[in-house]
């Protein structure tokens, strides 16, 4: 047996790599590899890559600028107006205290936003056929237009946890894991969605986001504080009026500031109680783990005490990434695609191609529901909660999660919370319906659209009304558009797939 | 044939895919990164119980021992915090070490024990920390079926 001399590294020994494929002559040597395409340029969801895959963040990305835009200037305008005045008439640590807190916020706000926040690779076809073998084995029927909700039970520390199957990603979502659908992908331990570091909070950045939001709590209370120092002192010495004309930069400073602090030091508050009892935004915007919710609800995460909590989320080993977006795509590995079109990556038997090519039909079929129906504000909640099924629903997996009005939360709507939508009933309509039916691709796959013709899919459960988007939407950006082509599509296949 | 490649590799001209096994995640110890120890059925003919649980077991302790929260994990929290998290751009974290340890034992398992039975053990960092995959292989032309296998692959798109 030929031994390689070359010593490569663990990943590039992709057992995956191995073509059954006796006709063809194996895969070429790694040298001799077609221009490498790295795996952020095929990722597959709506994730904007820079410096070639080392930062990642969500696709609108105009309040992060904001956000920076902000802080640069009030930061700037304090160190080049206020500073000299003070650091003469009071102490010159004052400048460095507040240079030590900028470069802190600035560093932390770089490592949240462009950092991957723990997301969840897709399943590969082989996982997702897998999966669905084992559902329909425990179903005991073949999957129809109606299959039931797919979730699995499991027993966590006393407390029982139902896991949801994510449509999009493929895979049934670890306990505290979320799919962000503004993101379109499952992110682990998610917490929320924040447009101003434009990225998702989860498991990898919680830490950053919290230190964040924490030193610019200090920086925005130590600017407020100082140039009011600073107008103070000087209006005693050249009057107030004078003051202000002398300094206006000041004037600006205090109303950011003034504004500002309101809210991000409600928000360090509110996450600083969050990690003291190890839940996540999410959960607690649901209730997850209220004792309203019944006697012996509690959350089985906590570690029973604040201090072992916080150290916990703060202190805790830190996960490497596992979508490996600097990776060399193996051109023979199979690439975790959302089911295109039933072609299977790589060569299968015989008995697992007939199966993929089937379980492939369905799960286009089952995609194509999907992602019509889903509204682009919903995020996924892991705990299945109470909700009504809607009667006669015809697309799967179970109801979203209760509308969650933005108002009468204890969090500033800085960031965006858990968006749902109501359960409403879709109206048919048939024109549009025979519309979808134009975009057939070649036979075999019969009415549906490829996911990548079809509207973008943010993926779980069908279900939202316009209703129910336009009293969620937080109008950090314009999803209208694009909800009254889901709405249209949800009612077309909706009426495709009763018939 | 190009023959330059790992030996496992190598193991495979004269084998064919037949089929994959996924062990699930167990997560009834919480979040943290634990595999199910059930023996799945399709491997009862290719290996020893004792031997694949020892396997998993192992795994499940590395991945116990890389999210272990004790007093080297906070001081490197609190070091990374200090340094406003500069630190990691120079210095590898607890657990990449242990993940780099794992991808050497699997490998080590591979070639001992898994490839001989013509079995492979897939990394699981390369599944997103989901399952792991268990590929079983079958010497191409030990049955009818396998042989149309390579056909099909042979003639499947890409």
């Amino acid at each position: 047996m030929l031994h390689l001399g070359v010593a490569e590294p663990m990943r590039e020994c992709e057992y995956s790599q191995i073509s059954t494929r006796s006709s063809t002559p194996m895969e070429t040597p790694y040298k001799k590899r077609t221009p490498k395409r790295r795996k952020w340029q095929s990722f597959p969801g709506r994730n904007k890559f820079y410096c070639n895959g080392r930062i990642m963040m969500a696709r609108q990305t105009g309040v992060f600028y904001l956000t920076l835009v902000l802080i640069l200037v009030t930061s700037g305008l304090f160190f080049a107006f206020d500073c000299p005045f003070l650091s003469m008439q009071l102490t010159p640590a004052i400048p460095v205290i507040g240079g030590v807190l900028f470069v802190f916020v600035l560093g932390t706000l770089f490592r949240t936003s462009f950092s991957d926040p723990g997301v969840l690779p897709r399943a590969t076809p082989d996982e997702a056929a897998d999966l669905e073998r084992q559902i329909d084995v425990a179903n005991g029927s073949s999957s129809g237009y109606r299959p039931p909700p797919r979730t699995r039970e499991v027993v966590i520390n006393g407390q029982t946890v139902k896991l949801k199957y994510c449509f999009t990603c493929q895979i049934f979502r670890p306990p505290r894991a979320s799919h962000c659908s503004l993101c379109d992908n499952c992110v682990e331990r998610f917490d929320h969605h924040c447009p101003w570091v434009g990225n998702c909070v989860g498991k990898r950045n919680y830490r950053f986001f919290y230190m964040f939001i924490l030193s610019l709590s200090f920086l925005t209370i130590f600017i407020f504080a100082f140039v009011i120092t600073h107008i103070i002192l000087r209006s005693h010495r050249y009057g107030f009026l004078n003051t202000l004309k002398d300094s206006p930069a000041s004037v600006l400073e205090v109303v950011v500031c003034f504004f500002s602090v309101w809210s991000i030091v409600g928000l360090s508050g509110f996450h600083t109680y969050l990690i003291s009892s190890n839940q996540t935004t999410n959960e607690d915007i649901k209730g997850s783990w209220s004792s309203k919710r019944g006697k012996g609800n509690y959350n089985p995460y906590s570690y029973g005490n604040i201090f072992t909590n916080c150290c916990a989320a703060l202190c805790g080993p830190l996960p490497p990434s596992l979508i490996d977006r600097r990776g060399f795509v193996q051109s023979d590995t199979l690439q975790p695609i959302p089911p295109t079109n039933g072609i299977t990556m790589y060569g299968s038997t015989q008995s697992q191609s007939h199966m993929c090519d089937q379980d492939q039909c369905i799960q286009s079929t089952k995609f194509v529901l999907q992602a019509a129906a889903t509204p682009l504000l919903q995020s996924e909640p892991v705990i299945l909660t109470d909700e009504a099924f809607l009667p006669g629903r015809t697309s799967l997996g179970g109801p979203c999660s209760g509308a969650l009005p933005l108002g009468g939360q204890p969090t500033p709507p800085t960031s965006t919370p858990n968006l749902s939508c109501d359960n409403d009933m879709l109206p048919l309509r048939n024109e549009h319906s025979d519309g979808l039916r134009h975009h057939h691709t070649d036979g075999g796959h019969h009415h549906f659209l490829t996911p990548e013709e079809a509207p973008s899919p943010p993926g779980m459960l069908p279900c939202g009304s316009p209703l129910g988007h336009s009293h969620t939407i937080q109008g950090f950006y314009n999803p209208a558009s694009q909800d009254s082509l889901h709405e249209d599509s949800v009612r077309g296949l909706v009426k495709l797939s009763s018939v | 044939m190009a023959t330059e490649f790992h030996n496992l590799q190598e193991l495979r001209h004269s084998a064919s895919l037949a089929n994959k096994v996924f062990l699930q995640r167990d997560y009834s110890e919480g979040t943290t990164c634990r595999f199910q120890t059930k023996f799945p059925s399709e491997l009862e003919s290719r290996i020893e119980r004792t031997l694949f649980e020892d396997t998993v077991k192992t795994l499940n302790n590395y991945y116990a021992e890389a999210e272990k929260m004790g007093g080297q994990s906070y001081l490197e929290g609190c070091l990374a915090c200090a340094t406003a998290y500069l630190i990691f751009l120079c210095m590898e974290t607890r657990y990449e070490k242990v993940l780099k340890k794992i991808g050497r034992y699997i490998q080590e398992q591979n070639e001992k024990i898994y490839a001989p039975r013509g079995l492979l053990i897939t990394d699981p960092i390369e599944r997103g920390m989901r399952v792991i995959e268990i590929s079983i292989y079958e010497d191409r032309g030990s049955s009818g079926s396998c042989s149309g296998s390579s056909s099909t692959s042979g003639s499947s798109a890409r």
